[in-house]
């Protein structure tokens, strides 16, 4: 791949209810950030790229909604419907396609909407959709398939709660640093079985911005690049029981590319720090392990020796996770900005030390069906 | 910079209709992408990626890329999904062809659909608007457009005649396209004595509701010579998608001689730039434009460049965009014949490469070399791309 | 300059999408339904190419793309792939009063499995590969609820 680099990121506070906030405010917000952190105004940006969905949002041709607050006035622009990491490839592809410069923006806001009714509509009409089945059912299902398979015990599912909420008090945009132990989570009242409330992601208002540049472009500005790397996606079969879902087809096919572009062989040894899907605890276990940065099914024991700690060997969601803050479509994005912030040492508080390979994962659809994963680097 | 040339190989498309009732809407999109891998010489197996588009509320389905993986081919592969509302199509369009241009993938099949007859069209057009601003007064796509209409006839002269003309010419067209929805021989008085929807807008003047789907190969030109088709370049494509509030498009519009649709104007200026456009009635051999609308087969020539203001009714009454004329527009019969909306813009797209393939039958213009597709949608958008059956001596986005 | 944004009590307002639907089951989802409403039986589809008996029937394999117009009959009763037991559910979601999970079921004769209700169980019966059978609903529409629930198998002693 040519070289293309993340130039500028920008994140608002993620929160449960920003009622003061249209979703062009939080766009607005977080692209100007974007731009200031690549040292540019928006005249600097070439093409403009959106990602929203219409039923989140309550309207369809949701992007009409931010078209004013995503600078897109008089510029190329279209929309990726879909997780953040998918929508920034896009992102990258119009950039390899010879434009300069790409801004590409992000938003959600959960809490103008009822998520079960959302996710509920993910399913098929005619055989599932009235079953009433929704997100959370279904990641149970999944759950249930994972936690058989390798003997994985609800035990260590918890401490990913415990260490991705804990992490958040070291990011000030993350929604809910919470003080945990894996009693309080084992304590939490069951769902839908295994899942119980502290296994879960919460509803999250927010948007994210990334400028993504080309090698020549990226130089003559003043910002620190993150160097994208590679970037694989790929999607699994839909009814849930065309799956064995205690597998990660679509995710490994996803790494494979990832990281044969990157140069990458070895992930579990080459792989410095990851940012991952963590909407409930047990998709933590099962990224890590189809990212191949443990061996599979030892994910909760990975975990259990410390490895994905902040201080860890190979720390995973340092910035907090998708349980701390789960703007839906966003999430990807974030988890693309988090690796870039590493890379460049700009993560702050929770600024892992020397990292120069960071991989982020991003989801759409039921039990993480399409998945996307993105490598980045300190060097080009 | 390694920019592709981008070539279309093949195309499929499913017969449009009112109601298609015999197929679920995963087994109408898979009827359009066999169609196009025959028409490839493809298997599944051969497919690099996939973009697909709808739009969401017509179906009722969140996350279609997910959902309709068994019709798409999209198993073990990789998918997204791009939406811009009517523009959908185009917007599919130009994001495969960004697909393949980026040099990430060789085969790339685009994919548009929407099977309105399973909802309440204007009911789920309606929340593409603000709730706070626009919806409670919003009357639906119809009358949107007929503001449009009032103001372009108050300006220049036009009749509603001078509309119904392009409604006739569109329909007649589709005569000749086995897969069009509306084919029908009619005249201006036959338009005229249709009932008002919103005045001057008449249901003669609109597109219909339609089911269908369409399917496009895009490849890059790495590997273009490996189909059995010759194919269609893409020179180049632009857009611009100004506004998000209705009274938008008319900010600029109450200074008399203001622009008449500016996301048009901007898209087409880049365009006929990049790909070196002066004359576009005389460069072009066809046009597959979408019109949702017949005042829009006026108006819209203006900002393309096919004419002067208010020359829109003396272009289309001189005979130079029927069949056999200079530049003939949708001689498929364009969206005033067949609206399935996520595919109306794709479908532009696929019979502007047949055309200059010299593929498309009974509505084939002689010759054709280069032509113009377009999506129109959302707030005033415009999606244009040029395709030819040259090869284009320079990549260009 | 900015003040008046601070002492600003923001509105809110109420609303939801009220757009109807009326979903095509097509030809091959027609067949299925209807023998659910009809027969009181599960129907898949075999692909002449890959040998595969879908559950769910399926028009097209989505793996070969062979048209799979072989009607296969399966069983009522079939084996627990996964599960869950509801806790916390959306009201306007929950298909079933009482206690009521969910499951992936894989029917006899099926090489897929699909997803349904389960009810009327104790929590130690539920275990992957466990037995279940279907229940039906006395009165029936043509629609993946003439199929009430799933519920284990009482073992014959």
């Amino acid at each position: 791949m040519e070289p293309v680099a993340i130039v500028g990121v920008g994140m608002t506070k993620f929160e449960r209810d920003r009622v003061r906030d249209t979703f062009g405010d939080l766009v607005f917000e977080a692209c100007t950030r974007a731009l200031d952190d690549a040292g540019m105004t928006i005249d600097d940006i070439d093409i403009v790229l959106t990602g929203s969905n219409d039923f989140f949002d309550g309207r369809t041709i949701s992007s009409m909604a931010i078209m004013d607050a995503c600078g897109s006035y008089d510029k190329n622009v279209s929309t990726v419907e879909g997780d953040g990491t998918f929508g920034a490839a896009h992102a990258v592809m119009r950039v390899l396609a010879g434009w300069g410069t790409c801004l590409y923006c992000a938003h959600h806001k959960g809490s103008e909407s009822v998520m079960p009714l959302i996710t509920n509509a993910m399913f098929d009409p005619i055989y599932e959709r009235f079953l009433g089945i929704d997100s959370v059912t279904s990641a149970a299902l999944q759950a249930r398939a994972y936690m058989d398979r390798y003997g994985v015990t609800e035990e260590q599912c918890a401490q990913v709660s415990v260490k991705n909420h804990g992490n958040a008090f070291k990011n000030p945009y993350a929604q809910l640093p919470l003080q945990l132990t894996i009693e309080d989570v084992l304590a939490s009242p069951y769902v839908a079985d295994p899942i119980k409330l502290l296994d879960c992601c919460p509803i999250s208002d927010g948007a994210s911005a990334v400028v993504i540049a080309g090698a020549q472009r990226a130089k003559a500005l003043d910002a620190k690049p993150a160097w994208v790397k590679g970037i694989g996606y790929n999607c699994d079969a839909y009814h849930l029981g065309d799956r064995d879902l205690s597998k990660v087809d679509a995710l490994q096919a996803a790494s494979k590319t990832a990281y044969a572009q990157a140069g990458i062989s070895d992930p579990a040894k080459e792989v410095d720090l990851a940012e991952v899907h963590d909407t409930f605890t047990y998709l933590e276990l099962m990224a890590i392990e189809g990212l191949g940065l443990c061996r599979m099914g030892e994910a909760g024991e990975f975990t259990a020796f410390g490895n994905t700690a902040q201080d860890g060997r190979l720390p995973v969601n340092a910035s907090g996770g998708c349980i701390s803050s789960n703007p839906v479509l966003v999430a990807g994005l974030n988890s693309i900005i988090e690796c870039a912030l590493q890379i460049r040492g700009d993560a702050g508080e929770h600024q892992v030390d020397g990292v120069k390979t960071a991989v982020a994962q991003g989801v759409n659809g039921p039990c993480g069906q399409s998945q996307c994963v993105w490598v980045l680097g300190g060097d080009e | 910079m390694g920019a592709k040339k981008v070539g279309i190989v093949g195309v499929g498309m499913t017969v449009q209709r009112s109601t298609r009732r015999d197929v679920s809407g995963v087994e109408l999109i898979n009827e359009a992408v066999r169609a196009a891998l025959d028409d490839s010489g493809m298997t599944r197996k051969d497919i690099d990626a996939i973009v697909i588009g709808n739009m969401d509320h017509f179906e009722g389905i969140n996350y279609v890329d997910t959902w309709s993986v068994d019709g798409s081919g999209a198993l073990g592969k990789p998918i997204m999904k791009m939406t811009t509302g009517g523009t959908t199509g185009s917007t599919v369009a130009m994001g495969a062809y960004y697909h393949v241009a980026s040099g990430m993938f060789d085969r790339v099949l685009a994919i548009g659909w929407e099977k309105n007859s399973e909802s309440d069209t204007t009911g789920a057009i309606i929340t593409a608007f603000d709730p706070f601003w626009d919806r409670p007064t919003f009357g639906g796509a119809v009358a949107g457009l007929a503001l449009e209409a009032t103001q372009y006839m108050a300006e220049t002269g036009a009749t509603e005649e001078d509309a119904a003309y392009v409604a006739v010419r569109d329909r007649k067209n589709a005569i000749n396209n086995p897969f069009a929805h509306l084919r029908m021989e009619s005249n201006i008085e036959a338009i005229m004595s249709t009932p008002y929807l919103a005045w001057p807008v008449k249901l003669g003047d609109m597109c219909p509701r339609t089911d269908g789907a369409c399917a496009v190969v895009f490849a890059s030109e790495d590997i273009a010579g490996d189909f059995p088709n010759v194919p269609a370049w893409v020179h180049g494509v632009a857009d611009r998608h100004l506004w998000g509030y209705t009274s938008d498009p008319y900010v600029n519009q109450h200074v008399k001689g203001g622009t008449w649709f500016p996301a048009m104007e901007r898209a087409t200026r880049e365009l006929y730039d990049k790909v070196g456009i002066t004359d576009p009635l005389e460069q072009f051999d066809v046009a597959e434009l979408y019109l949702p609308y017949s005042f829009a087969g006026l108006r819209y020539m203006e900002s393309l460049g096919f004419c002067e203001r208010a020359g829109g009714p003396a272009l289309v009454r001189s005979g130079d965009t029927d069949m056999g004329g200079k530049c003939p527009v949708n001689p498929s019969g364009g969206v005033l014949s067949s609206n399935a909306i996520g595919a109306t813009g794709l479908l532009r797209v696929a019979e502007v490469a047949l055309q200059v393939q010299g593929r498309a039958g009974d509505r084939q213009v002689p010759g054709a070399k280069l032509g113009l597709a377009t999506g129109f949608g959302g707030c005033y958008w415009s999606d244009e791309l040029v395709i030819g059956k040259e090869k284009p001596e320079k990549a260009r986005g | 300059m900015d003040d008046w944004r601070e002492a600003q009590e923001v509105l809110v307002m109420d609303g939801g999408i009220k757009v109807p639907y009326s979903w095509s089951a097509g030809e091959t989802g027609t067949t299925y339904l209807e023998s659910l409403r009809d027969d009181k039986k599960f129907l898949g589809t075999r692909c002449p190419e890959c040998g595969i008996v879908y559950h769910i029937p399926r028009r097209n394999c989505p793996d070969c793309f062979s048209e799979c117009a072989e009607w296969v009959e399966l069983g009522s009763s079939g084996e627990l792939v996964t599960y869950t037991i509801t806790r916390k559910h959306h009201p306007q979601l929950s298909p079933l009063k009482g206690v009521f999970g969910y499951a992936v079921i894989k029917l006899d004769g099926a090489d897929t499995g699909f997803v349904h209700l389960i009810s009327e169980f104790d929590e130690s019966q539920l275990a992957k590969g466990a037995r279940v059978e279907a229940v039906f609903a006395g009165e029936r529409e043509g629609s993946i609820l003439d199929v009430r629930y799933f519920r284990p198998v009482k073992a014959v002693s």
